[in-house]
């Protein structure tokens, strides 16, 4: 994976002193908090419900086990001794202090990480396919390119103070695990008839308030050009963005306002002036970026080991979670293992410093010691032999890393919600485990299979709802917590937003809401059709008419605030 | 007399900036003497007669377009962008056309809710001088133009890249 040289290492080093002075200057009131909120958003602090909370970019899901072992110090040390992933892909600490955040940074540095623009209106971390320079599907490993985009963006000082916040996606494999068609630019490295790599360029997807798919407005970027481009669609943002009202500053109302291709043209117009120019990538550059992603050192191994068969075959468990959370690999004899963060029970996406030391010590002894985070707030080790999948399975296993759920009912997406944020309307992690404990018989959920359960707290949609088969999203009535519900979303190479089924629901109801959704699809679902699919092919209106059939009683017991704090 | 930042030193400076206040209109508004940054609006509806002076400025709302300004930048002795905010960053693209499309090699310089900790950016993209906010203590502000020693991309500041300008490492070299 990519290591600083003294340049990364001294603009990091650099920002922490910066940032460092900034806080003493709030401490002792030169900066206003109205002045000091902004400076420290770009550097990921929020003030939450109960304490700061500290977002640390994992810079497009890469991870080694000594950054690993340094979250778990923080987490022991500056918080309460776990962490939360996020959709994505950084890691977000809850009770944290001002005082100590310039320490805190001071640490990440060492294991060369940091939080710089991890929030604010600002060129937000560059995310990527979790089974980037692994998945067998892969047409061009994006890793370089998200690099090469992460120095660009990094203080770029003409885009740090945009109408809003801004989220760049890349994906290079056949499909599209990085959800690049709800992001600001959404980058798809390909190859053309000619063999030449480049991008074909999605803009203004989204979700929160106005849900809106990205729009192709380039088919096909050489690379070289990347960069330039990148500044030609930042520099009409920037100009053009609404700044009147921050619920229709993002770039997919401007681009919505005037069109895929009068936004298209701008852009066109905008770039003829800086193409070509010195931001122009070189062969010798991608180059040095290229080399820190070339592959470990594998073995020759070979396709199938048959001692994986026999205890895949004897072994039911096993065989459950080889199913769901182990996926292919390029490389014969190897696989990519999904560590499920979402046992029942556990808020999605949370991690013990325990749990992160003991993950570190599986990636150096079975994945060349590195690591990636998922969008879907799951961990993997890209690089493990078939032959060692066992005895990784057992270890996981007895720390709570092993439930067989990747893609099924429990593996819900889930942001931290009213238990934490302060944008929350409601709760989401309680609803996330009454639904989890109610489906929690993985038989069941092998039979449902495939789906997508996604949960946002808020319109600004943090737990991907939009996108969710069933979305579920927090809403606020008259000071209460209800639930609206929507089907049909989809992440991916098919993506599209889901609908919203009708009145909201209160959050008892919510499991027997997703009860008798499932119901419905298992009484009309062919024998190859995964939920998604019933739903397109039937629509909404029978999934609809049997939730609503009859009243739904609100007298069963949800987790409440108490049960995670 | 009141100080502004310009070529990363503090100095004096005596340039007043006008602001139209409630019921004045560009058209009627009186520009008082002496060194003046007048409104583009007040440049439009008075050009001609400010012409004349042989010192006048004009400055920017971050609404309005640097291209208004097309063809006439050799007038003015200062030109001036004004942040009504400082998360308001339509400047720094209004500055870098300034520089960078329209040519302008003159005082481009920074008003309004000017503070320390943008200045980096602002005199990235081509700003030369900075009117911090009265209330800020401006020796303090100076500090910022000095709070990073590299940058990775290119701007007005720096027309190459980091990676054409140093040999930087690869996987081989690096541990």
């Amino acid at each position: 994976m990519y290591r600083y040289d003294q340049y990364d290492h001294l603009i990091v080093k650099e920002r922490v002193a910066q940032y460092r002075d900034q806080v003493r200057r709030r401490l002792s009131d030169e900066l206003a908090e109205d002045e000091f909120r902004i400076l420290r958003l770009q550097n990921g602090l929020y003030l939450q419900r109960h304490a700061y909370m500290l977002r640390i970019a994992i810079p497009y899901g890469m991870l080694a086990s000594k950054q690993l072992r340094k979250f778990a110090e923080i987490a022991v040390k500056y918080d309460r001794g776990y962490g939360h992933f996020t959709t994505r892909q950084n890691i977000q600490f809850n009770w944290i202090k001002l005082e100590e955040s310039p320490e805190i940074l001071e640490q990440l540095a060492s294991v060369e990480m940091h939080a710089i623009q991890t929030s604010g209106n600002c060129i937000r971390n560059t995310t990527s396919d979790e089974l980037a320079g692994v998945a067998a599907d892969e047409i061009v490993d994006p890793r370089p390119y998200a690099e090469l985009i992460r120095e660009w963006s990094t203080f770029h000082p003409e885009f740090a103070y945009l109408p809003r916040k801004f989220k760049i996606a890349i994906s290079g494999a056949a499909e599209d695990r990085a959800a690049t068609a709800v992001h600001d630019i959404g980058l798809h490295v390909i190859k053309n008839e000619a063999g030449e790599v480049g991008f074909r360029v999605l803009v203004g997807g989204g979700m929160g308030r106005t849900p809106i798919l990205g729009s192709v407005i380039r088919d096909f970027l050489p690379w070289k050009h990347a960069m330039s481009y990148l500044e030609a669609i930042l520099r009409v943002y920037n100009q053009y963005g609404r700044r009147d009202n921050m619920y229709k500053a993002r770039i997919k109302i401007l681009v919505k306002a005037i069109g895929p291709e009068e936004f298209a043209r701008q852009v066109e117009e905008e770039w003829a002036q800086i193409k070509d120019g010195p931001s122009t990538l070189t062969e010798e550059e991608l180059q040095r970026v290229a080399k820190f992603f070339t592959d470990p050192a594998y073995e020759t191994l070979p396709a199938v080991d048959a001692a994986y068969e026999r205890l895949k075959a004897e072994d039911r468990g096993f065989a459950n979670w080889i199913k769901r959370n182990v996926k292919a690999h390029k490389k014969a004899g190897y696989a990519a293992v999904v560590l499920s963060l979402k046992k029942p029970g556990v808020p999605p996406g949370d991690i013990t410093a325990d749990q992160m030391n003991f993950v570190a010590d599986l990636a150096d002894k079975y994945s060349f010691g590195e690591l990636r985070v998922t969008h879907e707030q799951n961990l993997v080790l890209a690089d493990v032999k078939q032959s060692e999948l066992y005895a990784l399975w057992q270890a996981a296993k007895s720390h709570g890393l092993a439930t067989p759920n990747i893609g099924l009912l429990t593996d819900i997406i889930c942001c931290p919600g009213g238990d934490f944020c302060s944008l929350a309307n409601a709760k989401s992690i309680p609803i996330a485990q009454a639904i989890a404990e109610k489906f929690e018989n993985i038989d069941f959920q092998h039979d449902i299979g495939d789906i997508e359960l996604n949960i946002s707290g808020c319109i600004n949609a943090c737990g991907h709802h939009h996108v969710g088969n069933i979305g579920i999203l927090g809403v606020d009535k008259d000071g209460s917590e209800w639930y609206q519900v929507s089907l049909g979303g989809a992440q991916g190479n098919e993506s599209s937003i889901g609908k919203i089924i009708g009145p909201s629901f209160s959050a008892t109801q919510m499991p027997t809401v997703i009860d008798r959704l499932l119901q419905v699809y298992v009484q009309q679902r062919t024998e190859e059709e995964r939920f998604i699919d019933t739903v397109r092919r039937i629509g909404v209106t029978p999934f609809k008419e049997f939730v609503y059939a009859t009243p739904i009683r609100s007298a069963e017991y949800v987790a409440g605030e108490d049960a995670n704090a | 007399m009141p100080e502004i930042i310009k070529n990363k030193t503090v100095v004096s400076d005596d340039w007043n900036v006008l602001r139209l206040v409630e019921g004045e209109t560009a058209e009627t508004v009186t520009v008082p003497q002496g060194r003046v940054i007048v409104p583009l609006k007040v440049w439009q509806a008075q050009g001609e007669a400010l012409k004349a002076r042989a010192e006048i400025g004009v400055w920017l709302a971050s609404d309005e377009r640097p291209e208004e300004l097309k063809g006439q930048l050799d007038s003015f002795k200062v030109v001036a962008v004004d942040f009504p905010k400082f998360a308001d960053g339509r400047g720094y693209s209004i500055a870098y056309n300034l520089r960078a499309r329209l040519g302008y090699t003159g005082e481009l310089r920074a008003i309004g809710d000017v503070l320390r900790d943008q200045l980096f950016y602002m005199q990235r993209v081509g700003f030369d001088a900075f009117a911090v906010r009265a209330d800020k203590n401006i020796h303090d502000a100076v500090k910022g133009l000095t709070d990073f020693s590299e940058k990775y991309q290119t701007s007005w500041d720096e027309k190459n890249p980091l990676f054409r300008r140093v040999k930087r490492e690869t996987a081989q070299t690096a541990d």
